[in-house]
Parts: structure tokens; C-alpha cells; sequence
């Protein structure tokens, strides 16, 4: 409401500056942890380091995780501040309903088919 | 007489013609990047679907082959690594746009045109080798799961392509214009989201198969 004639200029590039823009600085930073965390998952699983096969799972879950958040802090430029703190909601709200629907998704039918072993004792069986 | 009536009918008018102007003095883009954004986000819940869908099936093999018999890890981390350099090389033209080189934001699209088409001809090599094997989508509900997952990652990078030769041309006739700079922008979260969803499909779908 407040914004003067002279300043018009600016503010009209505020909205678009404010966010998909970042440094070099941070799309070097977000590209060598990026480099890192792809890296790892593959290499944990080619040579089976772990010898475990759930830590194994474990940990390319939580590397993939990182990486995520690694990806839209530094290459998405997602934070408090962009679009008045819009991005941020819509995004938080997006992956709860991206949780539910997936873990949700998984578990049920997993129940499912935990429950319907007598009939399909050779067919699929559980998941994960 | 006549004068003092119009101007108290007129006086209400300006402000309301204010107030209309401020409504606009948003400039070109800030709706366009959160409307953008929530594409994105919707488009995630799409994948979402699909993950779910995958996750469900992905032991469903119906005598047909399994995810250690056909995928091939060294492909798939290279395939990793094209889609991972193609996000910073964009990141690059982004800084060129920044900087208001013309040229160099033309350069570092190309650049990145030509990661992501090496990402989507290796992906397609795969899909080709992995049907000459007799891994079709129908063969079990797990390809059925793996074509449509996979395939609608591949086809939007492809569009992502397409969409990237469109803004060289652009750039190329108006130059570093508002709105290119707005669409570039746009397409900047597209490519970088494209690369989030990857993470998700090499983990869950590649690196975890292997792992059953």
C-alpha cells in the first residue's frame, strides 16, 4: 500500500528476485554435498559395506532425506522469507500429504497382505 | 454550479483508481512464481501416487524377473550424474541471467539441454535393453509400476527439454527481457524439482530394489 512512485522499481523486481536465485557460492555448496549424498547411497549398496542389509536401507533413506532438503535449500532457494513465506507452507504442507499418502499407502497394504497370507501363501508377499 | 456538482461526484473516484494502481504494483512475476510453485507442489502429489503405487507393487513380480536381475547400477549412477550436473549447469545460466549476459544464459542452457538429453537417451537405452529381455510394463504389476514411474519422471524432463530449446529461442529474439527472466525463473524450479523427484526414484525405486 505504502509503496512511493520511486521505489516502484524496485518492488517490482522484489517478488521476482526473491526466490529461484542463489549464488554461486550456494549452487557450489549445494552441488559438492549433492555429489556427496549420491555418491554414498550408491556406493553403500554396490560393495554392501555395511553388511546389513537394513542399516544399508537406513542409511540410503536418511541420505536421500539430506539430499532433498540439501536440493531445496540450495538450488530452489526456498526459505522464510520467499513469496512472503508462502513457498515455504505450501512445500511443508505438500510433504505431509506426500507422507500420508506413501506411508500411508504402504503400510495399509502391507496389513492387507499380512492378513491374506493363508489364501496367497506363494503369491506376493510383504513388502519392504 | 455545474462545476461544484461534478467535482463532488468525482471525488470519490480517486481513490478507488489508487487503490486499483497499488493491486498492480506487484510487478511482473510474484504470482507467477507461487502459482508456479503450487504446479510444482501438485505435481508432487502425482509422483507421491505413483512412489505409492510403485512401493505397493514393487514385490509383485509374478514370476517375471526381479529388480536384481535387470537393473544395472553403473547405468543408473550414471544417469544420476547427468541429471545432478545439468541442475548446477542451470544454476550457471541462472547466474549468467543475473550478470545480463545474453550469451552466457544461452550457453548454459545448451549445456544443460544436453545433460538432460543424455539422461533421457540413457533412460530410453535402458527401457530398450530392458524389453528386449522380456522386462515389458506388462509383464508383472512391478514393471507396470516401474514403466509408469519412471517413464513419467522421463517424459517430463522431456517436456523440460522442449521447454528449454523454447526459452534459447526466446532469449534469442526479445533478449533478457522481464518476462523471460520470469519464465526462466519458472523454469529453473521445474528442472531442479525434476532432479528432487530423482532422488526419490534411485533410492526407492533403483538402490532399494537392488538391495531385496
Amino acid at each position: 500500500m505504502s509503496t512511493s512512485a520511486a521505489g516502484h522499481q524496485q518492488a517490482s523486481h522484489a517478488p521476482i528476485e526473491a526466490m529461484g536465485h542463489g549464488s554461486m557460492k550456494s549452487y557450489l555448496v549445494g552441488f559438492g554435498l549433492a555429489a556427496l549424498l549420491t555418491a554414498g547411497p550408491f556406493w553403500l549398496v554396490m560393495t554392501g559395506v555395511l553388511g546389513s542389509v537394513p542399516a544399508t536401507i537406513a542409511a540410503i533413506f536418511l541420505m536421500a532425506g539430506v539430499q532433498m532438503i540439501v536440493h531445496v535449500v540450495c538450488f530452489l532457494h526456498v526459505n522464510r522469507s520467499a513469496e512472503g513465506g508462502w513457498t515455504l507452507v505450501a512445500l511443508i504442507f505438500t510433504s505431509v500429504l506426500l507422507l500420508i499418502l506413501i506411508v500411508g499407502s504402504l503400510w495399509i497394504m502391507y496389513h492387507l497382505n499380512s492378513n491374506m497370507m493363508p489364501m496367497s501363501a506363494g503369491g506376493n508377499g510383504g513388502l519392504l | 454550479m455545474a462545476n461544484d456538482l461534478s467535482g463532488v461526484l468525482m471525488a470519490p473516484r480517486p481513490p478507488f483508481h489508487l487503490i486499483d494502481e497499488d493491486g498492480h504494483a506487484h510487478g511482473p512475476g510474484g504470482a507467477t512464481m507461487l502459482g508456479f510453485w503450487i504446479y510444482l507442489m501438485s505435481d508432487a502429489l502425482i509422483f507421491a501416487t505413483l512412489f505409492a503405487v510403485f512401493g505397493v507393487l514393487s514385490t509383485s513380480y509374478a514370476g517375471g524377473p526381479t529388480p536384481r536381475q535387470i537393473f544395472e547400477l553403473p547405468l543408473v549412477a550414471l544417469n544420476t550424474s547427468m541429471l545432478l550436473v545439468s541442475s548446477i549447469t542451470y544454476g550457471f545460466a541462472m547466474l549468467a541471467m543475473d550478470r545480463g549476459s545474453t550469451k552466457g544464459t544461452q550457453a548454459w542452457l545448451l549445456v544443460t539441454a544436453l545433460f538432460g538429453a543424455a539422461f533421457v537417451g540413457i533412460e530410453l537405452h535402458e527401457f530398450a535393453g530392458m524389453i528386449a529381455e522380456g522386462a515389458t510394463p506388462e509383464r508383472s504389476a512391478f514393471l507396470s509400476a516401474f514403466f509408469t514411474l519412471v517413464g513419467t519422471h522421463g517424459a517430463h524432463v522431456t517436456f523440460g527439454l522442449v521447454w528449454i530449446g523454447v526459452m534459447v529461442t526466446q532469449v534469442q529474439q526479445h533478449g533478457l527481457i522481464p518476462e523471460n527472466r520470469r519464465r526462466l525463473l519458472c523454469l529453473s524450479l521445474f528442472w531442479h524439482f525434476l532432479d528432487i523427484i530423482w532422488i526419490g526414484v534411485f533410492t526407492f525405486v533403483y538402490l532399494l530394489g537392488v538391495l531385496r
